[in-house]
């Protein structure tokens, strides 16, 4: 039971690095998942589908740079301490 | 107890050593806004403020005297005035500044409880199937504080509940033989890994299924914190009674805090649907039950999974 939680940061970096490695043209159009397709009316709530598009849009916006430094550290931070 | 309290402070009026040296000044302005704790502390200093001006001047000269000509030199108290000052600030940028990182006072609505809230509520953990009115009195605007509203979510019974689990378990390990002190902090950063992939969960899903709700992020975490209670019942009972009573007294738990989550969760998440003026559309709510019906059966999984290896 070695759930810890240094081992729920690790899986949340993996998940949001696997988030950020969606490619926009090539994966997400083909799909029909892309950021210009989801755009529902503006009437009722979005739905489950819009609401998973627009969340992984702005993870990809939000977190471009971030990433970069935290992948860094966590990198540096593995191979000195494996 | 105010009476008690006024009455034992009452008599030594003209001591030179005054009980209460340091009266903290912020409380002296709560005590009236919110009136979440009684504040017993203001309530003597109002009424003693006056008689203990002249003995609190008393007190340094006293202390002067004994270290003699230490504190009788200007520069050294123009240097404790200083310092005095450079600390008052220094705390007034430190609460300034927590406050931005940890909701500090909304934390403290969430810890003002008394013991006869405890005692009905961890009643409630254990048979919630009586109880008819759920829903959180409001008084203007804001919920009512916990010691007044046994429905109002509160942190004190999960945070105990989470520390004493952590020494059950130690309890529980110690008795078969498979305890090391680290296994201690193993439990406790496992128990509190799984509390936070649980709240992000939620959190998840709540924004999937754009439930607009008042269920703030605190609120959750002392909900799905009520769980720990009735894991410590069965962990006690099976390290009494072995797995039979281990495994009676969990289940009893697990429908208990099923019942009381759905009953709880309906309120905060389902209400809004019915509150709002537009004509309930079948498939959003049965997605806001679904969620429900997902988060209160989680309970009883996470129950059993970070209870059962302490059970043998």
């Amino acid at each position: 039971m070695a759930f810890t939680l240094y081992s729920l940061l690790q899986a949340a970096l993996l998940c949001v690095n696997a988030i950020a490695v969606l490619h926009e043209e090539r994966f997400l159009k083909n799909i029909g998942w892309g950021t210009d397709q989801g755009i529902g009316g503006f009437g009722e709530e979005p739905g489950i589908k819009s609401q998973l598009m627009n969340l992984i849009r702005s993870v990809r916006t939000v977190m471009r740079v971030p990433l970069i430094v935290i992948n860094s550290v966590a990198i540096v931070l593995l191979l000195l301490f494996g | 107890m105010h009476s008690a309290g006024l009455a034992t402070a009452g008599t030594p009026r003209q001591r030179k050593w005054p009980s209460k040296r340091r009266i903290p000044v912020s409380h002296l302005g709560m005590s009236d806004p919110h009136q979440l704790f009684d504040d017993t502390s203001s309530a003597q200093s109002r009424g003693y403020g006056a008689q203990r001006e002249p003995s609190g001047l008393g007190y340094p000269t006293a202390s002067a005297s004994p270290q003699g000509a230490f504190l009788n030199d200007p520069v050294s108290n123009m240097a404790m005035a200083y310092g005095s000052s450079l600390a008052a600030q220094g705390k007034e940028l430190v609460d300034k500044n927590i406050d931005r990182f940890i909701p500090v006072t909304k934390l403290k609505y969430y810890f003002a409880v008394d013991t006869l809230y405890v005692g009905k509520k961890l009643g409630l953990l254990f048979f919630p199937y009586l109880h008819q009115d759920w829903e959180v009195q409001y008084q203007q605007d804001t919920p009512v504080a916990p010691r007044f509203d046994i429905n109002a979510p509160d942190l004190y019974i999960p945070a105990m509940a989470f520390i004493t689990y952590i020494l059950v378990a130690g309890l529980a390990l110690g008795t078969q033989e498979r305890f090391s002190p680290d296994l201690l902090g193993l439990q406790a950063s496992s128990a509190l890994a799984w509390l936070t992939l649980e709240v992000l969960a939620i959190l998840l899903s709540l924004y999937l299924v754009t439930a607009n709700t008042d269920l703030t992020t605190i609120d959750l975490v002392a909900f799905l914190g009520y769980k720990y209670v009735g894991m410590i019942g069965g962990v006690l009972m099976g390290l009494l009674f072995g797995k039979i009573g281990y495994y009676l007294v969990l289940g009893w738990c697990c429908v208990s805090i099923f019942v009381f989550m759905i009953r709880t969760l309906r309120l905060k998440i389902l209400a809004e649907a019915a509150a709002e003026g537009v004509p309930v559309r079948g498939a959003r709510n049965q997605l806001r039950m679904y969620l429900t019906m997902a988060v209160a059966a989680a309970q009883p999984l996470l129950m059993y999974w970070l209870t059962f290896h302490l059970v043998r």
